[in-house]
């Protein structure tokens, strides 16, 4: 058999595994594999200004598109750069491939330029590494690499391929179908499982769906799923920030987002719930508040592919392990079966709607200043009915009213860092959902600060005319961080100003973009307007109101009954204990 | 404020997993990295083909937190099958220590009558020390070693516990 290089090889098992698009950033320890590429067209290779951009961009293609990203990378710097960004995956699940050069096999561990020990350092941010010492070996752990980022609960896998490995030479053979060892991720569920969840919804007089971003992740079948089972049980749907998507916003059930800053009705509903059916979501301290205030009188049934997060931080009562999917395809065929009826939940119902007249999500008005729920509300009208609508967020105040005020009704088209918080995660994943997906309109909300983090992928919009909007809710503060200051410091803001901001209409033009700067509610329309209307990429300064509060709110070491709605409950400092907690 | 400890018990854990360079990292770096405790941690590779590796663990933690360990564990890629010996039923966990005393005259006599009543072999001897040979259970060992410091220890070295459940089945 003829044999290959590695890069050669490499190549060849990006092609086969289908995929179409890299993104990544060349260097000393990858000029066989950038080599390689050169010869291969059908692979598009999106250079990147920063790898931690490659990352983000990696994520935004893999949860618009429902494929896997894959990022390629330098030995050391572009390894270590790229770790931001593989944590964020891991934390989220997000299926990346990250091919990462490394020093030849006989220089590892002395020291050598652009060293870095990269299988060490991202053994804990990873589902799974690998170093590749031997050509051979290699195309089979690429399969294995995407077979592992792809399946059961999904997330980054990284390959390390020393330069020498890339240059030596071995056959080549497409592997084959293979099973794995020791990880096999269980799909079905238990079938007695099944039949308690089933005759515990049955039962249920105040049930609730808790539905997280593992419903995304097992694909479009299981959103549909989602519905038909809220459909045939009556039940109402909350969910966490990850899952925004997989039940529609418009649905009379929809409750609005769980946790730290979701609605009163569903904190409450939660609270008040005699049972909570989570699926594909794990119980977050930014979803529970207070553990052992959390939902005290519910039954809890628990379904996830990954069975470390069942009993994690909440017990729970009937643990399912299994891809969401299945779990509801199976739950659903035997609630038929049994000819259950959706219950009478109309005394549930009514509660709920007692909490909704709460309408937390309300903010004051003004004719002055532009209020930052007013601008996301303002998008998202001027969007609706629009072409396909991909909403990504940077981290703090602006992604929670992204998550508040723009109504998601279907899957991967929120794009958000949900369990690393990600500040610079939101404008490289917009790039990346936008060559995913080349005739959406992708929208990044951004505050003034976490626009920064990453700023210099402009470069990379400009280059590959990727018509991304950033639409920056520019309030001069690291808002959130203000937010808590406020809440828990007495005000003392300290390092939370954005002091030396840019002109961000002149660093558009700088790059090639369009700049639009909104200074006035009188304005707000007309320049989201002109935002979507202008061609290629566009930067919005939307100037808002400073000092405006993320609302409502469970402060930290709270129960879900001790939300805050207004300013007006702000005490201004907080005990010891709950300053302690994250 | 204070930070609370919470009550824990012992558990011994037994892994098969591929027997893969850099493995241990993961495992010891998981328990480091989600703040779990190792007392003790053994591994040697099992099969012919030195394909797979033992790895028993000694832990110990609240038992939800010990579910929580297994379920880690069971995460990983290379982990095949993660055993709680401690719940699984009746098991056999023993340890190896040697053992260097230093004496003479009377306390020598000592040590070899105390040697003799915990079944430790003499391994190495000079005019004035021993190396003893000593397997046992943890606590074993610990008295063994307690009695030996009032006559003259010198060092300890142990392996740490390996354990299988008893019958004829594998777990």
């Amino acid at each position: 058999m003829a044999e290959k290089s590695g890069a050669d090889i490499l190549v060849e098992c990006l092609i086969d595994l289908g995929v179409e698009v890299v993104f990544g950033y060349p260097g000393g320890a990858v000029l066989p594999i950038y080599d390689a590429l050169f010869d291969h067209p059908k692979i598009r290779h999106v250079l990147v200004r920063h790898e931690q951009g490659a990352t983000h961009m990696a994520e935004g293609y893999a949860r618009s598109t429902g494929k896997p990203g894959v990022v390629l990378v330098t030995s050391g710097p572009g390894a270590t750069n790229a770790v931001t960004g593989i944590t964020d995956a891991l934390m989220d699940s997000i299926p990346l491939v990250v091919l990462t050069g490394q020093v030849a096999t006989q220089l590892i561990g002395t020291d050598a330029f652009q060293e870095a020990d990269t299988i060490g350092i991202t053994r804990h941010c990873t589902k799974h590494n690998y170093l590749v010492k031997d050509p051979a070996k290699l195309a089979g752990v690429i399969h294995e690499a995407f077979h592992i980022a792809t399946t059961g609960r999904p997330g980054p896998v990284v390959v390390d391929i020393p330069k020498n490995v890339q240059v030596a030479t071995a056959p080549y053979k497409k592997p084959e179908a293979f099973e794995h060892a020791s990880y096999r991720p269980q799909i079905k569920a238990d079938a007695q499982a099944i039949d308690m969840a089933v005759e515990m919804l049955a039962a249920a007089e105040r049930p609730i769906l808790y539905s997280g971003g593992g419903v995304i992740n097992s694909g479009p079948e299981a959103t549909r799923l989602l519905r038909e089972l809220a459909e045939i049980t009556g039940a109402p749907v909350t969910s966490t920030l990850m899952g925004l998507g997989a039940f529609p916003a418009s649905s009379p059930q929809w409750l609005g987002m769980v946790g730290m800053h979701g609605t009163y009705e569903s904190n409450w509903a939660m609270n008040q719930a005699d049972l909570i059916v989570c699926i594909g979501a794990r119980f977050d301290d930014r979803v529970t508040g207070r553990l052992d205030a959390f939902a005290p009188n519910s039954r809890k049934v628990h379904i996830d592919i990954d069975r470390s997060s069942i009993n994690k931080t909440v017990e729970v009562d009937l643990p399912i392990v299994a891809d969401v999917g299945s779990a509801m395809a199976d739950m659903i065929a035997l609630w038929k079966s049994r000819n259950h009826r959706k219950a009478d939940l109309s005394a549930w119902w009514k509660r709920i709607d007692g909490w909704r007249e709460k309408q937390s999500l309300a903010y004051p008005d003004s004719r002055e200043e532009i209020m930052p729920q007013e601008a996301i509300a303002q998008l998202y009208k001027a969007t609706r009915g629009a072409k396909d609508v991909i909403i990504t967020t940077e981290v703090g105040q602006h992604q929670m009213w992204a998550a508040q005020h723009f109504g998601f009704d279907a899957p991967n088209k929120w794009l958000t860092s949900g369990g690393l918080g990600t500040m610079g995660y939101g404008f490289p994943a917009a790039i990346g959902a936008q060559i995913g997906n080349p005739d959406s309109l992708v929208i990044c909300v951004a505050g003034d600060a976490s626009v920064q983090m990453n700023i210099q992928e402009m470069g990379t919009a400009s280059q590959y005319r990727t018509p991304v909007k950033l639409f920056i809710l520019n309030n001069e503060y690291m808002g959130m961080v203000r937010q808590w200051q406020e809440l828990t410091y007495e005000s003392r803001y300290s390092n939370s100003y954005s002091d030396s901001l840019p002109d961000f209409v002149k660093l558009a033009e700088a790059y090639g973009w369009t700049g639009i700067r909104i200074e006035g509610p009188q304005e707000l329309e007309a320049g989201i307007r002109q935002m979507i209307d202008t061609p290629g990429p566009v930067m919005v300064d939307c100037r808002v109101a400073k000092l405006s509060n993320c609302f409502p709110m469970i402060p930290s070491g709270a129960a879900h009954t001790d939300m805050l709605l207004d300013p007006s409950q702000v005490s201004g400092s907080l005990s010891d204990e709950a300053k302690a907690l994250v | 404020m204070h930070i609370q400890e919470e009550l824990t018990e012992r558990h011994v854990l037994s892994l098969t997993v591929a027997n893969e360079a850099g493995i241990l990292a993961r495992i010891a770096g998981l328990f480091t990295a989600r703040g779990y405790n190792i007392d003790s941690l053994t591994v040697a590779d099992i099969t012919t083909d030195h394909a797979i590796s033992r790895i028993t663990i000694v832990t110990s933690g609240p038992p939800k937190v010990i579910d929580q360990i297994i379920a880690q564990l069971e995460r990983l890629v290379p982990v095949h099958k993660v055993t709680d010996l401690t719940e699984a039923g009746p098991f056999v966990e023993r340890e190896l220590a040697l053992v260097k005393v230093a004496g003479t005259g009377e306390d020598r006599i000592e040590a070899l009558r105390l040697a003799d009543v915990f079944r430790a072999k003499v391994v190495d001897t000079t005019i004035g020390s021993f190396i003893f040979e000593i397997t046992g259970t943890t606590d074993k060992i610990d008295n063994f070693v307690a009695l030996m410091r009032q006559i003259g220890l010198v060092e300890v070295g142990r392996t740490g516990v390996v354990g299988l459940t008893r019958g004829k089945d594998s777990a």
